[in-house]
């Protein structure tokens, strides 16, 4: 058995503990948004928040989270609705097929709660391991500086 | 699974008796196929493209959503002309059925030169008939027709069903229909007094639908010509967007897969007693050419694939890259191929250049296999439960997925039903239905459990139709300011025959188009230019890889023509503009733009370089403007400028975005796509050894669109 919470709820899951976080996330508690691309930490589609840090939820075993406290993007947006990040990616129109942007959100997110005005250089060295093969990179670059100029109101 | 529910409760009808809607379309473009609708007593079918429900509108799209947007863009069309609030709209892929097929695909595959219009146009009319005669009711997603296929027919299911609901508030109020207007999804009259479509919605589904109802002026167009929200926005920047693994059931069990490695073969022996040992795994199912493993989670059968032990046939095709390329080779250099242009006198002027003063060049390319790579691997959730199946699947041909997987599983196509979720990235490998077929022969050994089906990515990287590796010869004779002369040979597996076979059993004897694409009709103005296509039996499989020959064969040329342009001393884009002048003035027009946006023939730094592109695919005319740098040994893509026509650009920032799009992906391709064989397995596996151009390795694109 491992208790950990999942976007504020708690959940105790019976599983092998070798399982890793995504699959448990996609078919256990049917949180699908977030998503295999690799299984390998390769490109980034599975990425989550783990005690406030984006990691892979592919590479990590379910076992070592005893206690711990994931968001997934289901749990990204506020009560009131989407994030800030989130808004600027509608207002930027980022998405295509949408299948990395789950990962790329919950690794920006994690970013701008790390360096709140990220220069392209930081975005790049942030984000460069979240693959996209439609092609959003331009659009979900200026979002995040859209982001963070508002945050910084 | 709102399209589950739509479909168990009237999608297919359109009268009072339904509960969730009512389905409006027009009658005129189905007409010569049968009509998919089976209507009961007392109901009424139409053409089904609008769905009004209690809580909204929702709009038939049935073409696949796999990140172009075309969900939006179809049901901008249809939206125009119904007259609702964007908000009050949603698009949803619809079921399989004939009346969706794509009528401008089926000239795709014809050796015209597309770029001239009037043939073309008596084209696309044989295409249907040859389409109606051969029973071939293409449902596909693909060769960028989907917008060109939509525009008239979506527009007009708009304007018949704003009719129709015009005139059922006329009978209401016993007034003229002509009296009447629309607004917001609203009948309303000259006093102001309003109906909602809902409440008309029923008596409107009695009214004949119009047969030729009249379009708005473009002049008068909202949604039109403008950047929309796209409609699938929110959903995948929430999670919510269901993809074909996202499918929620009770009682779900999971599914990975694993075929021959040798590509074509199939499976002589297997043991999977260690594989049914692992904890959680439920069972193995025997696919002919492989086996899955069904489990308690992905990971359960992605694990217990590792502790199968398979015997397969050898692969069909030879063992290694080299052997393959020297195969194309011998295509090239030993067979007679097809002459599919021949203007003038290509090799007599070539033969005789030294004496006419011309300078005379050789070159000769190639290019590897590549993989389509989407983000999503194939994947697939299905149901089998009272002699019928329902497959869940991303996919780009539901007419032809539900048709394979009825006939593996032993039913008739009559109990398959595809419901076409979003897809994450498609790039032509979802033309393909090997996958569709293996969730359907899963689900079939499991009845009464839903199970999803999801590859792992080496699965999905070494299992692929790959865009074909290429070869082509090429001389030329050039002259003062211009080419003279080009003789272009062009050696690959072909994709036309291969996706034949693969779909109708046998591949038609005709020339194949989709060989030469981007060299043989180019809008080159030049005086002697033969393309002649030699088709390379290889057997290692092959399929649509985004805009498919053009790929290969617009850099060839393109290639070639810069060394031409070198050899003689002049202007890449003077040349190109002598070329495309007189021959087609709007792909001449991005060659002026895109050097312009370039500031083309400006300084440079040291160190620094440019070079220039075009090519006319699909309808469109694309210019490219490439700048680069040496970064310590490393090219490094400094900025890339892009003009492109492709007529009217009904939504300028999807254009725009996936313009982008396609330079990212050919980048991704040209700086690291690379798929080679060893021993008749693919090599490479994953994105360590098969990347992806990342956001810190992505220029500047600038684009512009011409109309």
């Amino acid at each position: 058995m491992t208790k950990f919470s999942v976007n504020d709820v708690e959940y105790e899951v019976d599983v092998d503990p070798q399982t890793p976080l995504l699959w448990v996330l996609r078919d256990r508690l049917q949180l699908t948004g977030t998503k295999y691309g690799c299984g390998a930490g390769l490109c980034g589609a599975c990425t989550v928040h783990i005690d406030g840090e984006a990691h892979r939820s592919c590479q990590y075993p379910v076992g070592d989270l005893d206690g711990a406290a994931i968001k997934t993007i289901e749990g990204l947006g506020d009560a009131d609705g989407l994030s800030i990040l989130q808004q600027e990616w509608v207002t930027g129109q980022v998405a295509q097929c949408g299948y990395c942007q789950s990962g790329q959100l919950m690794q920006a997110t994690a970013l701008l709660a790390e360096n709140p005005q990220p220069t392209d250089e930081d975005i790049d060295a942030a984000m460069s391991g979240n693959i996209c093969r439609c092609g959003t990179y331009p659009r979900l670059r200026a979002a995040i500086h859209a982001a963070a100029q508002r945050m910084a109101g | 699974m709102a399209l589950g529910k739509i479909l168990r409760r009237g999608f297919l009808v359109g009268s009072a008796a339904i509960a969730g809607g009512v389905a409006f379309g027009t009658y005129r473009y189905v007409q010569p196929f049968d009509n998919p609708l089976k209507p009961g007593p007392g109901e009424v079918t139409l053409n089904p493209y609008v769905l009004i429900r209690t809580d909204g509108i929702s709009i038939v799209t049935p073409r696949a959503e796999m990140g172009q947007g075309i969900h939006t863009t179809l049901a901008a069309m249809v939206a125009e002309e119904l007259d609702v609030a964007w908000d009050q709209i949603t698009a949803i892929h619809g079921p399989t059925a004939e009346a969706y097929l794509n009528a401008p695909v089926m000239a795709l595959g014809l050796p015209y030169r597309e770029y001239e219009q009037s043939r073309m146009r008596q084209m696309g009319v044989g295409a249907v008939r040859v389409a109606q005669k051969l029973a071939l009711g293409i449902q596909l997603t693909g060769g960028s027709t989907s917008t060109i296929d939509g525009y008239e027919k979506m527009r007009r299911a708009g304007a018949a069903a704003r009719l129709a609901l015009i005139e059922a508030a006329g009978e209401r109020w016993d007034l003229p229909p002509v009296s009447l207007n629309t607004e917001d999804g609203k009948v309303i009259d000259a006093d102001g007094r309003s109906l909602t479509y809902q409440e008309l919605a029923e008596d409107a589904a009695l009214v004949p639908p119009a047969v030729d109802p009249p379009l708005r002026e473009p002049a008068k167009w909202r949604y039109l010509g403008t950047p929309m929200p796209r409609l699938d926005m929110e959903p995948k920047i929430t999670g919510q967007a269901e993809y074909a693994t996202d499918v929620k059931a009770p009682e779900m069990l999971f599914a990975s897969v694993m075929t021959t490695p040798f590509l074509g073969g199939t499976m002589l022996g297997l043991d999977a007693s260690d594989a049914n040992d692992v904890p959680g795994v439920v069972k193995t199912v025997g696919l002919g050419n492989g086996v899955a493993v069904v489990a308690d989670t992905t990971w359960t059968a992605m694990r217990a694939l590792e502790k199968l032990q398979v015997t397969w046939s050898a692969a069909p095709y030879a063992a290694d890259t080299e052997a393959q390329f020297a195969e194309i080779n011998r295509a090239l250099e030993e067979t007679s191929g097809t002459v599919m242009r021949d203007d003038g006198l290509a090799d007599v002027v070539i033969r005789a250049a030294k004496t006419d003063r011309l300078s005379l060049l050789r070159a000769r390319y190639s290019v590897p296999f590549l993989a389509h790579a989407c983000m999503e691997p194939m994947t697939a959730t299905a149901l089998y439960q009272n002699d019928r199946l329902t497959i869940w699947c991303g996919t780009q041909v539901p007419t032809f997925a539900r048709d394979k997987a009825a006939a593996h599983v032993g039913l008739d196509p009559s109990q398959v039903d595809i419901v076409t979720t979003f897809m994450g990235g498609g790039f032509g490998r979802r033309t393909e239905t090997d996958f569709t077929t293996q969730a359907a022969q899963i689900a079939r050994s499991c009845p009464d459990r839903p199970v999803r089906m999801t590859w792992t990515r080496e699965h999905d990287m070494s299992r692929d139709f790959y865009r074909p590796a290429a070869m082509a010869r090429l001389s030329g004779a050039i002259g003062a300011g211009r080419p003279e002369a080009i003789d272009m040979r062009i050696a690959a597996p072909s994709v036309f025959a291969d996706q034949s076979e693969r779909a109708l059993g046998f591949a038609p004897p005709v020339a194949d188009k989709l060989l030469v694409e981007g060299a043989f009709d180019q809008p080159y103005n030049l005086p002697n230019f033969r393309v002649i296509g030699h088709q390379a039996d290889l057997r290692v499989p092959v399929g649509s890889w985004r805009s498919v020959g053009h790929s290969h064969n617009s850099f060839f040329l393109e290639c070639f023509l810069d060394e031409l342009a070198d050899a003689a001393g002049l202007d890449p884009v003077e040349m190109r503009l002598k070329m495309l002048d007189g021959e087609h003035m709007p792909s001449a027009r991005t060659v002026e733009t895109v050097a312009a946006m370039a500031n083309w023939g400006g300084e440079v730094a040291e160190g620094t370089g440019r070079g220039i592109s075009f090519c006319h695919c699909f309808g469109s005319s694309v210019a490219q403007v490439v700048q680069v740098s040496d970064a310590g040994g490393r090219i490094a893509i400094d900025h890339i400028w892009c003009a492109v026509d492709v007529g009217l650009a009904l939504d300028p920032r999807i254009v725009t975005a996936q313009v982008q799009s396609g330079v990212i992906y050919g980048l991704s391709a040209a700086l690291f796509g690379e798929i080679t064989f060893a021993d008749g397995r693919v090599q490479q596996s994953n994105f360590h050894d098969y990347p992806a151009l990342r956001i810190d390795e992505c220029p500047p694109i600038t684009v512009r669109l011409l109309q």
